[in-house]
């Protein structure tokens, strides 16, 4: 179990399997990524992909039947020391959780428990991990929403959580995730439910504690835009796999699998998509659907729908390979696309 | 909070008084002449007479309808045919073995469900939860004269841990007349908490799967507290209100309970009052009884305020 100095994850060879009675569902099949410290990974891809599974996994809030099958979840805690998530026990899992790694989903409207006080809630994550009295863990609650900058602060601390906006809520979620001062945050879609200008707001507002806090993020997104304004480096999945990995400027400036290519088509652009006179294009999208992962063809789970396939695609499992300066695809044409 | 509670309280006036009328009118239309009825057929014409003239029958309705409802303001029920004494006094001297049956058989029923139905629904599919929903299947499915009487055959008849029957003597202590309601307080407690389980597994797993419950594990505590004190209190509201209606059925549940115990509360006072046919105490006890029912929604009412602070009336 060795990691980088400068390495706060290193997710190696993971599967997490589903399995069925008469099926196996391969979720997260190989996946291999590093996080450095204070930087954002993006972990990119569609509904399916196994990009929620993977941050599950890596928390271990599994629901079952869904178990880690093989592959390491190397993790550097604050002591320096490294441990394998992958074998944790729940009992490990409950003093790292919230201590030193948080986490934020996708709702904030059902996301935080409608019968406590948003004070309540900061406060109860920081007196699970630090011996701390009731009046000392509400100064803190109401320090970390005066950090997430939620204005009136002290008037909010006793709000419950139906009366504040998305973006509100969101804001509370993140002071809860960052009051113990975690190393790691994964940020599960965060800003999906919100509006385009909240969403901004929210991005902003976590590159900006990123800076105050250090804290490495593992962010969780289907939104390529969002990928642009927040990540230092990017994964792209598909189908339980890592198809394309690469720093976040290498991808856009270039992108070597098809499926990423396809991705960033589907993304509307007003310059793009609206002609001199005003009128429309039809607004791209990659033709058919992600196959069901109980049932992947044997070779690359992208052929079916990609524009680029070549009889050899549907062989074997087409490996990571080299395709740019610092990024690796999962495509034999890498270097034709 | 107080102002729900007020709206609340001017609710019930508003119930109570619509119960009071149905209950007048009710009696008014019943067929034939409630002063022959009550007397039974070989009654004369003379006592029918003085019976009507002593019941208020003969003068206009409206007017009937005002003496009688400006009695009950005053806490007056009118006065029993049989016993020759007033309702609320007839009612007051039965109340006791109603009154601890029902709350020990409710606090039975919900010390016995609600571990179950947390546990039931948190390891689902387990062979507790499915040994959990049949024995439910099974105590629901039991008439609680039948569970009544196998009970009295084991515990009373065989092992000899308490009386078959009874109140205890004229004389019997508190401690005493307790220990006669343990056997009818168990049987009506089983049977109610069938209800209970099934209500509160179902309410715990849907609020197992809600995104908060997620976020409470993401937060690194226990197990326990993640079921108590963020699920449970969420599934409370649905659970509350079966209580809620568990009450208010073993307040009339509790007749048959107390005619096979022998039990002389207010169930058995109603039973001899119908065979009887006592009016004024079929009335009161109607009154008594809806009146219960409307306390218990409202105390409900008032409980779902304390837990869930999006509640207003």
């Amino acid at each position: 179990m060795t990691l980088d100095a400068d390495t706060i994850l290193s997710v190696r060879d993971l599967r997490t399997w589903f399995k069925g009675r008469h099926s196996i569902a391969k979720a997260v099949d190989g996946v291999t990524f590093d996080l450095k410290r204070g930087k954002t990974l993006a972990v990119v891809g569609e509904s399916g992909s196994g990009k929620s599974v993977t941050s599950l996994s890596i928390m271990g809030l599994l629901a079952r039947p869904g178990a880690i099958e093989s592959g390491q979840i190397l993790f550097r805690d604050r002591q320096e020391r490294v441990h394998d998530l992958a074998r944790f026990s729940q009992k490990q899992f409950r003093a790292l959780r919230g201590r030193e790694i948080a986490m934020i989903f996708q709702e904030p409207m059902t996301s935080l428990n409608p019968l406590y006080t948003v004070g309540d809630q900061i406060g109860e994550m920081i007196a699970l991990h630090e011996p701390i009295s009731p009046s000392e863990a509400r100064k803190r609650a109401l320090e970390m929403l005066r950090h997430v900058e939620i204005p009136d602060a002290a008037g909010r601390l006793d709000d419950y959580p139906h009366q504040m906006s998305g973006g509100m809520r969101q804001r509370v979620m993140i002071a809860m995730a960052l009051a113990c001062s975690p190393s790691l945050l994964i940020a599960d879609e965060p800003t999906t439910a919100l509006d385009v200008t909240i969403q901004a707001q929210i991005l902003d507002l976590l590159r900006r504690l990123q800076d105050q806090f250090g804290m490495s993020i593992l962010f969780i997104t289907h939104n390529l835009g969002v990928v642009a304004e927040i990540a230092h480096d990017v994964v792209v999945m598909y189908a339980g796999r890592v198809v394309e990995q690469a720093p976040v400027m290498e991808l856009f400036a270039r992108q070597t699998h098809p499926y990423t290519r396809g991705l960033l088509a589907c993304t509307p652009d007003a310059e793009r998509d609206l002609g001199s006179e005003g009128e429309r294009q039809a607004l791209y999208s990659i033709p058919g659907s992600v196959p069901p992962i109980t049932d992947l063809p044997p070779g690359c789970a992208f052929e079916p729908r990609c524009g680029y396939a070549v009889p050899a695609c549907r062989n074997a499992l087409p490996p990571l390979v080299k395709a740019g300066e610092n990024s690796i695809s999962r495509c034999i044409r890498s270097h034709e696309i | 909070m107080l102002r729900s509670a007020l709206n609340r309280l001017i609710g019930m006036a508003i119930v109570m008084f619509l119960v009071v009328t149905i209950v007048f009118v009710i009696v008014r239309v019943t067929p034939g002449d409630p002063a022959a009825v009550m007397l039974g057929p070989d009654a004369t014409a003379e006592d029918i007479a003085s019976l009507r003239e002593r019941l208020g029958l003969n003068a206009p309705i409206p007017v009937q309808f005002l003496t009688y409802f400006g009695g009950i303001l005053r806490g007056d029920f009118g006065q029993s045919i049989f016993l020759n004494i007033p309702v609320t006094h007839a009612l007051w001297l039965r109340a006791e073995p109603t009154f601890f049956l029902t709350v020990f058989a409710l606090a039975i029923a919900a010390a016995v469900a609600l571990p179950v139905g947390v546990l039931s629904a948190y390891w689902r599919g387990s062979a507790f939860d499915q040994a959990a929903t049949m024995l439910a299947m099974f105590a629901a499915s039991i008439p609680s004269f039948w569970l009544g009487l196998i009970f009295m055959q084991i515990f009373a008849v065989q092992l000899g841990w308490f009386d078959t029957s009874g109140y205890g003597g004229p004389g019997a202590s508190f401690a005493e007349r307790m220990h006669h309601l343990v056997l009818p307080a168990v049987t009506l407690g089983l049977i109610s908490s069938a209800l209970i389980t099934r209500f509160t597994r179902a309410a715990m797993l849907d609020v197992l799967n809600d995104d908060y419950v997620r976020t409470a594990r993401s937060k690194g505590m226990s197990e326990w507290r993640v079921v108590v004190r963020h699920a449970f209190k969420n599934a409370l509201i649905p659970i509350l209100t079966v209580i809620g209606l568990t009450a208010a059925l073993l307040i009339s549940g509790a007749i048959v309970t107390e005619t096979v115990f022998g039990l002389p509360g207010v169930g058995s006072l109603i039973v001899s009052a119908v065979l009887r046919r006592d009016y004024p105490v079929i009335q009161g006890a109607l009154l008594v009884v809806a009146g219960l029912y409307v306390l218990v929604n409202f105390v409900i009412d008032m409980l779902y305020l304390l837990v869930d602070p999006r509640v207003r009336y």
